[in-house]
């Protein structure tokens, strides 16, 4: 299992849009991708309830974990997908 | 010939315009006597059948949606196929539910969540519920809710709409609205207002008029006639045209003919409001209603959240004014976070500026954020207060304003004590903004939630004139500029009243903006002045208006 923390770079955290495409992305992996804070359950990240219900603010800090094959490289686009400013673009 | 039948409600947002009807349908609740499912797995079939079939429909509307609708549409379809939602209604379908519960307990379940998330969380909770509301009228192979998808341009009629239903309202397709019930300050005048669709309000029995009925509606005189005929159009038409000319021959900042300027200033309530404002020929805003950033969250929104959304809303009008109202609240729109309890009568309790003094921190946080937005930006950032009635309550409020870097504060006169010493009260100020809907609620002792009330809330009654009036002549006496941000600066003859009555600046729903500009550019200030001492001499509101209509410039008056 892969396992990748990161902060969340959208100025108005993982609400709608940015979590639309976190979503549409984890889902085009093909994985089991789940997201959650440190410490605490985490969710599907192919979920956009679950994510959103998350409730993760602009500045806090993730936990994405996936399994399978790839799933260093899944994270990694995740990785770098969550520290955008997705709602400034 | 039978002349075409006329229904009259009120018009909220201006213009004129006709087309086919399209019904709203209302939203379907789950039967209270739904059986438990014989067989839970074709239960669960018909919620996953249903609930696909909505995603399905809304990615249709999305492909032929322009961009921002398209986004709103397909995050909503992402919602309809999500896996969670589909695995809690099957576990309640196991509990004995029928499907259209089933739903209805899974989306309530996420929508709780996002209610005690707050914030752009909570917004979302409106994207949820239709969802919601859709899949159910498919289990029970009823007609969908809200706004059916239509191609050509059509009169959109419903009973209100919700902000969910006006969200993907294409402006090139919907021509005109007409709803049952809303009032002059519900959400679909207000947005109407804004998207510039003439949208007439209070239409008696509107909801019967069938799909396809051919209508027209005056979002003037809020007239709306049934099946009219060629000649009724085609007046129409020639009316619209003339004004069409007229409007395209004025522009820039608003005066009057003699040169006498009056700032034209519009009224927001968001940041999307901010963007779509920003982009039109104003020269500022006269009324940002910060509401917004705190009704919907479970917790006070931190300095931080709070000033990057001042920031995108001060962005669009650079080097322009902007007048920020701070919060409004009280016992009829409550905060989570700040709840003073029930009231006997929260129009007259603790709210606005009242609540503020019993929780300054929540008022002082806002100003912080105001003030570093303010430093970023070269927009002339004006901050006031609601609900003031006394010189106490300025000084007390102008205070912390300064005391925050921030050179301008006001307050609101819409309280009739404000209004009667304004001499006083704005002496502790820079400046002051005439609240008119509160100030008619005030002046006539009447419920502006009371619908039956509106004939005593009208913005013509000539004791809410006089009352202006006297605030009027307060402002002259201190010095100070009094402008106006409810509804009455929109009415373009009542704006030349309230000029006459020593207003120097007028804010509105931007779409009705060209109006009072071509208004004021075809009369001079003492015209203005004399319109004003008539209306003020006239006996009753009916009065008042036609007396104004009859000695303004006919040549203004023949376009409206």
């Amino acid at each position: 299992m892969s396992q990748k923390t990161v902060t969340i770079a959208s100025s108005v955290g993982l609400h709608a849009r940015p979590a639309s495409l976190f979503v549409e992305a984890a889902s085009a992996t093909g994985l089991d991708v789940e997201i959650g804070r440190p410490g605490e359950d985490p969710v599907d990240a192919t979920s956009i309830l679950g994510v959103m219900a998350l409730g993760a603010k602009h500045g806090e800090e993730v936990v994405l974990t996936a399994e399978g094959d790839g799933a260093d490289e899944a994270l990694d686009s995740l990785v770098a997908l969550l520290s955008r400013d997705l709602d400034a673009e | 010939m039978v002349s075409p039948e006329s229904r009259h409600g009120i018009g909220v947002s201006p213009g004129t315009a006709s087309g086919p009807v399209v019904q709203v349908a209302p939203p379907v609740r789950p039967p209270a006597d739904e059986p438990a499912p014989a067989d839970a797995e074709a239960a669960v079939a018909e919620i996953r059948a249903a609930l696909e079939s909505v995603a399905v429909s809304l990615e249709e509307r999305a492909a032929s949606a322009d961009a921002h609708a398209q986004q709103i549409l397909k995050a909503t379809a992402l919602i309809a196929r999500d896996k969670g939602l589909m695995k809690i209604a099957t576990k309640q379908v196991g509990e004995g539910l029928g499907p259209a519960h089933a739903i209805s307990a899974a989306v309530e379940s996420y929508a709780a969540q996002f209610e005690q998330l707050g914030g752009y969380f909570a917004e979302r909770v409106t994207d949820l519920r239709d969802v919601g509301a859709r899949a159910i009228a498919a289990v029970l192979g009823m007609p969908a809710p809200g706004v059916p998808s239509f191609t050509t341009p059509s009169v959109i009629v419903a009973h209100d709409l919700a902000p969910a239903d006006t969200a993907v309202l294409d402006p090139a397709l919907v021509v005109g609205i007409v709803t049952e019930g809303g009032g002059r300050t519900s959400h679909t005048a207000i947005l109407a207002a804004q998207m510039g669709i003439p949208a007439v309000v209070q239409v008696p029995r509107a909801s019967d008029i069938a799909t396809g009925t051919l209508v027209a509606l005056d979002g003037d005189s809020g007239a709306v006639t049934l099946d009219p005929d060629d000649d009724f159009l085609a007046a129409q038409a020639q009316k619209r045209e003339r004004r069409a000319k007229a409007f395209s021959h004025a522009t820039g900042p608003g005066e009057t003919r003699d040169g006498h300027p009056v700032a034209l200033l519009a009224n927001i309530g968001g940041v999307d409001d901010a963007e779509r404002a920003g982009e039109l020929d104003l020269e500022g805003v006269g009324l940002f209603r910060t509401e917004f950033v705190f009704l919907s969250a479970s917790t006070a929104p931190t300095v931080e959240e709070q000033t990057e959304i001042y920031r995108r809303v001060f962005a669009p009008f650079e080097g322009r004014r902007v007048v920020v109202r701070t919060l409004d609240a009280g016992a009829d729109k409550p905060l989570a976070f700040a709840d003073l309890g029930e009231e006997e009568n929260p129009a007259l309790g603790r709210r606005g500026l009242r609540m503020s003094a019993e929780r300054p921190d929540l008022l002082d946080a806002q100003i912080e954020a105001l003030a570093i937005a303010a430093r970023e930006t070269t927009a002339d950032v004006r901050v006031m207060a609601p609900m003031v009635a006394t010189a106490e309550e300025a000084a007390w409020f102008a205070r912390r304003v300064h005391e925050n870097g921030l050179p301008k504060a006001g307050v609101m006169i819409e309280v009739p004590a404000a209004a009667l010493r304004a001499e006083h009260v704005l002496g502790e100020v820079e400046f002051g903004s005439l609240g008119t809907n509160d100030l008619a609620q005030y002046t006539m002792a009447a419920d502006r939630m009371q619908g039956e009330l509106a004939d005593l809330l009208d913005p013509w009654q000539p004791a809410v004139l006089d009352m202006i009036a006297v605030a009027g002549d307060g402002a002259q006496r201190s010095g100070r500029p009094l402008g106006v941000c409810g509804e009455s600066a929109g009415d373009p003859l009542l704006a030349l009243v309230l000029v006459g009555l020593g207003i120097s600046s007028l804010s509105m729903a931007p779409s009705k903006v060209p109006a009072v500009r071509v208004a004021l550019s075809m009369h001079d200030l003492t015209d203005c002045q004399r319109l004003a001492h008539i209306a003020r001499s006239a006996r009753e509101a009916g009065e008042a208006l036609e007396a104004v209509r009859e000695a303004a410039n006919a040549e203004f008056t023949q376009i409206l």
